[in-house]
């Protein structure tokens, strides 16, 4: 008889090598090392995500690891690194993760706010927490994800962060995840963030690079809201070296009449894939995913979504403005199930595109899974070129093509940022669009309608 | 109409920056014209087509003058305007268009429009996303700093609008908006006319600027216009219809067909269209 073995690539030899070498090291409890090893055993059946299956369709993982670098250990503090920490303007509560380990010397934990505990996710590893391997794995529905798989079989580090009932924060907390980039090295990373009934809080997510090497980055991040809470998540990935890999999943669970609100935007962001999965674990909430590309030379960006509706009366809306110049690949999968008894569910997901130029793509797959009767659903995406005669009536009061362009475009990519609440973090994020803009050159040459 | 008045001066003031360039170019060789627009035997295809849209056509408005073309639909005026104000649709096979006596050929929109030539759409475009004020503020200032001029300070730029959008009974809250979105064709046309007047353009082009306008907006529109007349300031009015030449009177009217001017004649020359019609001036083309 013979025996199918699937053919595996030097980077999944190399990293089932990685994980036999270090399990034994990995923090974590029993139940945690039980998960870590199914979540292994999950990604060994399958391997690396590639473009036969059809969530990873357009993102080829396997394809763009041709090899597993090494797992990253204690990394120095690089004056780049303290440089960028400088450069960020978010007051409040920062926590540092360097490689993706947390550097408590770099945080500001003293004076948490009330209400506020932070722990290093090595220490909540082991802990006793009896709910803990619940909370890292999140919704059902991310499951069967072999990149989800990866983090969870070699996360290291990250932060734990609880929240108490009815807390109300006035200023962010800011997880800074920043590569030393001085070797090139896997990180792995998961933070987890707690919010009890009736808090209002804004979670800010910067993934940065501030070395010269690239690097391949699996970090997810955790969100279990409570009834009556109001969270803000607004995640930064920029600044990163052109070779760099990058998969971040957002698991999210909403309690009820709950509001729960991500914004992403992405520049310079090399190849990035960011996966969501959310489930409504409450009636009458209402949860919005949103976020701006802006992509140009070969960067890759795919945001792939699956919102899950188990419960009746639950609002979602998505809504992604992609901005692809160069030969830079944007891709949209967004999945909006909702189940048998979700009724009154009110979805609504949009993805618009601007082409800039011919060498640019963009790939859309909205998915609608629809198992109640009684619900509003819609999609709509769209993909279009810059339209020439808005230019030329810029141009002809005075604008200069490339400030007409931008002007354009920024309003383009406005209509999502409106939705960031937080007024301070709206005109962080409309500043770091314009740079983008203003960088995009003048130069380069854009194909209208 | 009263808070347009203090504005003129400075509509002055750019022209003389304007014009100082040109006097260091040709000062010296030649006696500066009194020519404000001078289109010399200009022939024009559309770009992507093998069609001629304006065949051998010739043109002078001089400074202070205002005046009209007429003629049926597809004579090619619309496309006259696009070609001034530097649209990339055309290609220009022969010709020149000066202004100022410098050809403007080889001028991007934005340069042309720096140099002072304002084209009012028949159609302005509706910019999501741009507040309205934004917009003035990016163009009035783009166009200073083409003319090495400083940037207006806020204060200013906001005196500048508010007097000038009283002027043209435009609601304050329309300048919040996003330029031209929701607008109706009188708001639309109405928003041009206020941004030639802030602009303070050399040469206006108005392109169909009384089609979709109701008698008391035309009466706004034309009244706008006519306190831009200005003894350093052409105009080019495109009408199909005598209708818009009651308000904005006419130095000069020039009658266009297949792309060609076919007749000049004083103000009387619309009227006489009127009621002959194009017809005979199809035959003469």
């Amino acid at each position: 008889m013979a025996i199918v073995t699937p053919l595996k690539t030097a980077a999944e030899q190399a990293l089932s090598q990685q994980f036999a070498n270090v399990k034994a090291e990995l923090p974590g409890t029993l139940p945690v090392r039980k998960l870590r090893e199914d979540a292994f055993a999950g990604f060994e059946a399958k391997g690396l995500p590639h473009r036969r299956l059809e969530s990873w369709r357009y993102t080829d993982l396997r394809g763009l690891l041709r090899e597993a670098k090494p797992l990253a250990t204690a990394a120095s503090v690089t004056p780049a690194i303290t440089a960028r920490l400088a450069a960020l303007p978010f007051d409040g509560v920062r926590l540092v993760l360097v490689d993706g380990a947390f550097r408590p010397e770099l945080s500001t934990l003293e004076g948490l706010p009330d209400g506020v505990s932070v722990q290093p996710l090595t220490e909540a590893l082991v802990s006793t927490r009896e709910d803990l391997a619940r909370i890292l794995s999140g919704p059902s529905i991310a499951d069967s994800d072999t990149g989800l798989m990866l983090n969870t079989a070699l996360m290291r580090d990250g932060v734990f962060v609880e929240i108490t009932e009815g807390t109300e924060l006035a200023a962010p907390i800011a997880i800074v995840s920043l590569v030393s980039g001085e070797e090139e090295t896997a990180i792995f990373h998961r933070s987890v963030v707690l919010a009890a009934k009736g808090v209002k809080a804004t979670i800010v997510e910067v993934s940065e690079s501030a070395g010269p090497k690239a690097s391949q980055i699996n970090g997810a991040i955790v969100f279990e809201t409570g009834d009556e809470s109001d969270v803000q998540h607004l995640r930064l990935v920029t600044r990163q070296v052109p070779e760099t890999v990058q998969v971040q999943s957002l698991l999210a669970t909403v309690g009820a009449h709950a509001k729960f609100e991500s914004f992403a935007l992405v520049c310079k962001a090399a190849t990035l894939r960011q996966q969501y999965f959310v489930k409504y674990a409450g009636e009458h909430s209402e949860i919005g995913l949103r976020g701006v590309n802006l992509l140009g030379g070969a960067e890759h960006s795919d945001v792939t979504l699956v919102m899950d509706h188990a419960v009746p009366h639950g609002v979602s809306r998505e809504l992604f403005k992609n901005i692809i110049g160069g030969e830079a690949t944007g891709v949209f999968q967004g999945k909006v199930i909702v189940r048998p008894h979700a009724q009154k569910t009110d979805g609504g997901m949009k993805s618009n595109t601007l082409l800039l130029n011919d060498g640019a793509s963009m790939f859309n797959k909205p998915e609608l899974e629809i198992f109640a009767d009684d619900v509003v659903c819609g999609h709509g995406a769209t993909v279009a070129q810059m339209d020439g005669e808005q230019l030329f009536y810029l141009m002809a009061r005075g604008l200069p093509q490339p400030q007409a362009e931008a002007l354009v475009l920024q309003a383009f990519a406005g209509e999502a940022v409106e939705f960031v609440a937080d007024e301070d973090l709206r005109a962080f994020v409309m500043a770091e669009i314009r740079a983008w803009l203003s960088q995009r050159e003048a130069s380069s040459v854009v194909s209208t309608v | 109409m009263v808070g347009l008045v203090p504005t003129i001066p400075v509509f002055l003031f750019h022209v003389q920056v304007v014009d100082a360039r040109h006097r260091a170019e040709h000062d010296a060789a030649e006696i500066r014209t009194e020519t404000m627009l001078e289109i010399r035997n200009l022939v024009v295809k559309i770009a992507d087509e093998d069609k001629q849209i304006i065949n051998g056509l010739n043109l002078t408005v001089n400074d202070g003058e205002v005046a009209a073309i007429m003629g049926p639909n597809g004579s090619g005026k619309s496309t006259l305007s696009y070609v001034i104000a530097g649209k990339e649709d055309y290609e220009v096979l022969d010709g020149e268009i000066l202004l100022n006596g410098e050809n403007v050929l080889e001028m991007e929109a934005d340069a042309r429009a720096a140099a002072g030539i304002f084209l009012a759409f028949q159609y302005p475009l509706e910019i999501p996303g741009v507040a309205t004020m934004t917009f003035l503020k990016a163009a009035m200032n783009a166009q200073r700093k083409a003319r090495g001029e400083a940037e207006l300070l806020t204060p200013d730029f906001i005196k500048r609008v508010n007097s000038a959008a009283d002027a043209l009974s435009i609601d304050k809250a329309m300048l919040r908006r996003p330029l031209n979105v929701g607008f109706s064709g009188g708001e639309k046309k109405r928003m041009e006319i206020l941004q030639m007047a802030l602009l303070s353009p050399s040469m206006c082009i108005l392109d169909e600027t009384d089609s979709g306008l109701d008698i008391d907006a035309l009466r706004i529109v034309a009244e706008g216009v006519n306190a831009l007349r200005d003894k350093s300031r052409g105009f080019l009015v495109i009408t199909h219809y005598q209708r818009l030449l009651e308000h904005i009177v006419p130095d000069t009217v020039h009658v266009m067909s297949k792309g060609r001017i076919v007749k000049t004649g004083g103000k009387e020359l619309a009227l006489e269209l009127e009621k002959s019609g194009y017809a005979a001036y199809a035959e003469a083309a």
